[in-house]
This record gives C-alpha cells, structure tokens and sequence, in this order.
C-alpha cells in the first residue's frame, strides 16, 4: 500500500519534473525568449500575447512550489536562478518577485510555526535584527552592481548552496554543553513538543557571537540576491549555534519573514517589481507549497533533493555562463 | 491546551494571530487586484503590450520609459489597475513592522528590556527601508 503510494508520488514528482523540463526547452527556444526579444524590438506588436508569460509563470511557479517542499528547501534559492536564466525578464525584477515569494511563504508559514513552537521568537529577534539591517546594504549594493557582476555572484552562490545542500550534515538534536554568555543574556534557550514521541524537548544555544556575525553576511547576500536565505539560516542555527534542526528550520522561515521584508521594500521604492509577473509567481509557489506540503505527508523521495542539487547547479552555471556574457 | 502551546511564550502568540491574520488578508487582498488588473476593470498606467516589453529592461529605464514613479508615488496611482496592486503588496510587506509593535509593551511587562529594546529597533530598521528614503536608484 505505502509503496504504491509512492510510486504515485514518484510518478507525479517525474511528471512536474518533466513539464518544468519542456518549460525550459520552450523558453530556450525560438517560441520563448526569442518571441519576448521580437517584442522588445516591435513595441506592443509581440505575437505572445501579454497573458502569456504571466500563466507560463503562474505554471512553473506551481510545479515549483511542490518541489521546493519535497526538496525541503525555500521558493527563492530556485526561483531567482531559474526565473532570471529561463524567462526574459531583467534580473531587477526576478530579484524584486524572487523576496515578495520568498516572503509570502515565509509570512504564511510563520503563525504555525510560532503558535508550536517551533520557531522561537527569542532565537530570531536577535539575528533578525542583523541580517534584516544588512539585508538593506546588500539590496542597494546589488542594485548598484552592473547586472553581469551580479549574475556572476549569483551563480557562484547557487552553486555554492548545491555543494552546501550536498555536503552539509545538519544534526537533529545538537549537543551544547554550556550556554554562552550572551545567549544565556539574551534567553535563547525554549521547550518545543517532539509529536513522534510525545516528548518535550528542551533546547539552548552557544557561540552566539560566531552566530550573529555570520547573520551579516546572510543578510547582504539575501538582499544582493533576493534569494530568500533558508539554506544559510539552518546550518548557522543549528550546527554552528545548537539549536535542534525542527527549531532552526522553524527559525529560518519565520526569519526570512524580517529578512526579506527590509530588502523586499528596498525593491518596492526602486521600481524593481511589476505586479504582471510578480503575483503569479507569488500566487504560483503557494499553491505549488501547499500541494507539496500534501504529498510530503505521505512521502519524501530523496532523489528529488539530489535532483534540486543538479537544477540548481545547472541554473547556477546558466547563470555564470550569463554573467559572461556567453 | 496542549503541553507545547502552554510552553510558548504570550507574546509569541500575539504575533502569530497577528500575522495570520495580516499575511492572509494581504494575499486575498493581492489575488483580487490582480483580477482587477487583468480583466480591465481598471484601466492601467502601463498598458500591459508595453509592460512585457520594458520588463527586459532594467528597472531605471522600466521607469523612465514606464513613467513609473519611485518610493511611495504608486500611492497617487492607486486608481489605476496596476498601482491598485501596490496595496496589497505593501501590506504584505508591511506585516512584520505592524506585528512588532505589540511585542514592546509585551516584554516591557514581562522585565525584558533587551527584546522590547530589539523590537523597538527593528520597527526602526524596517520603516527605514520602507521609508524609501535612502537610494540611489536601480541601475
């Protein structure tokens, strides 16, 4: 019966897999990019109607949003490489629709989290605070940037976070000894309910300072690349500052929440967002989450995360390849 | 009450509802403006043959060519079918400044001066970034 269900679930995730492929064989073909650079020449005179990308975007953000859950990793890290490298839309956009999605996920997923315990206020609000003032720099560094520089960096960092997401070994309850100084200062420590066991879980953090310094860094690249930052905010909480990994994925999202509100309203005042495409692709990725979350309660197929690792190398070098004017 | 509810903090509380409450509102708000836009009930500032065509450009010029106003000027624009969405986009975007607000006097109650301190500083951060005040402009 279980093995039944997940050979739908496989056969279902190969089916999105395979129409997010004739996507991006359309895109890449003359009736994708080639039709939008037409348009651009031929002002108001394209023969894709201007419906078009909107519902193809409204689509793969849908497929999009399932696989992001069933990889276990945000909207943004896949939205932004594969948007900016399959769509003709300019990089100011993507980046601009990239955090309102990563946002939107963030904002709906944060009262569960929050009423369960499972994100920590007390945990957040500290870093919180860092990355989301960093997060203003790097929107304006990012908008500063020629866009073949900042292609450049982003496809250095996606395929950074694909050799991340395969070598990092996130553990499920770290082991901290003694509580440091500022952490025990600040209260980051809490009780969350573990549902498999019944158990209540007590938890506490260490190297705090190591902590916030690396939220920094996580803000500017968040803000430079409108990436969401997920898949830096989980091994920084957990491995580096102890916190159980339901908690620091907890954490993460509801962070991202304050995160990507600094550097998304950076984009809102600097004309970085237009609501055609912008909204389908917020409106996309939640159904796609919602029906990801569905089938994550039935199964999770590790061969999708290996294969999010390959998508996102692949978008990674497209976007290398981009920056390089190849 | 389960175990796990009575162990999370009141003020975590307060945030969530808040949040649920806002962050859905928005997107209700978002999908029915953006319904607005696309079936023309409210004609838009950029018509939308021209939108598809600046979107491959950079932002300044989307503007330029756009005449697309910067920081806070969608507000004047809000009667046309694309700015009508800036509203429900800023509410989203808005949520988090608005929740914060609550946790002050929360942990002033509760003799946490640190958090209310952080709240307080967070609130000033992020109307700082939606104050649009700073900026260069996108390239």
């Amino acid at each position: 019966m279980l093995r039944a269900k997940n050979t739908k679930i496989i056969f279902f995730t190969a089916v999105c897999i395979c129409l997010l492929a004739g996507v991006f064989a359309w895109a890449g073909a003359d009736g994708g990019v080639a039709v939008a650079k037409e348009a651009a020449m031929m002002t108001g005179n394209s023969s894709m109607p201007w419906w078009g990308w909107p519902l193809i975007l409204l689509f793969f953000c849908f497929i999009l949003g399932i696989i992001a859950v069933l990889a276990g990793v945000g909207g943004g890290v896949l939205y932004v490489p594969l948007v900016s490298g399959f769509f003709p839309f300019h990089l100011d956009f993507v980046r601009g629709a990239g955090l309102l999605v990563a946002l939107a996920g963030a904002l709906a997923a944060g009262p569960g989290l929050l009423r369960r315990n499972l994100a920590s206020l007390r945990l957040a609000l500290p870093v919180a605070l860092i990355a989301s003032t960093c997060a203003i720099g790097g929107a304006f560094l990012g908008l500063a940037l020629p866009t073949n520089v900042v292609q450049l960096c982003l496809g250095g960092t996606i395929m950074f976070i694909a050799i991340l997401l395969l070598t990092s070994k996130n553990v499920v309850r770290p082991h901290v000894e003694k509580q440091d100084a500022i952490s025990l200062a600040l209260g980051m420590s809490g009780v969350y309910m573990e549902e498999s066991t019944g158990e209540a879980v007590e938890w506490k953090t260490h190297r705090t300072l190591q902590g916030m310094l690396l939220f920094i860094v996580i803000g500017v690249m968040a803000g430079m690349f409108g990436l969401g930052a997920g898949w830096a905010n989980v091994p920084v909480l957990n491995m580096l500052m102890g916190a159980p990994l339901k908690v620091a994925v907890g954490t993460s999202k509801f962070l991202l929440s304050i995160t990507d509100t600094s550097a998304a309203w950076v984009y809102l005042n600097q004309g970085c967002v237009i609501p055609l495409m912008a909204i389908p692709s917020i409106i996309g990725l939640m159904l796609g989450s919602f029906m990801g979350v569905r089938l994550l309660a039935k199964a999770k197929p590790k061969f999708i995360r290996y294969m999010v690792i390959g998508v996102l190398l692949f978008a990674g070098g497209k976007a290398l390849l981009k920056g390089l004017g190849i | 009450m389960s175990t796990s509810m009575s162990k999370t903090p009141k003020e975590q509380i307060i945030y969530a509802d808040l949040l649920f409450y806002g962050s859905w509102g928005s997107l209700a708000l978002l999908a029915l403006t953006y319904t607005i836009y696309v079936t023309g009930i409210l004609a838009p500032h950029i018509p939308l043959d021209k939108v598809i065509v600046l979107w491959e450009k950079s932002a300044h010029e989307y503007m330029v060519q756009g005449h697309a106003p910067q920081g806070w000027g969608w507000v004047y624009l809000l009667n046309t079918g694309d700015f009508l969405n800036f509203g429900g986009l800023a509410i989203l975007a808005g949520m988090t400044i608005i929740c914060f607000i609550p946790l002050i006097p929360a942990y002033i109650k509760e003799k946490r001066p640190i958090y209310a301190l952080i709240a307080v500083l967070e609130i000033l951060v992020l109307s700082f970034a939606a104050s649009g005040i700073v900026g260069g402009g996108a390239h």
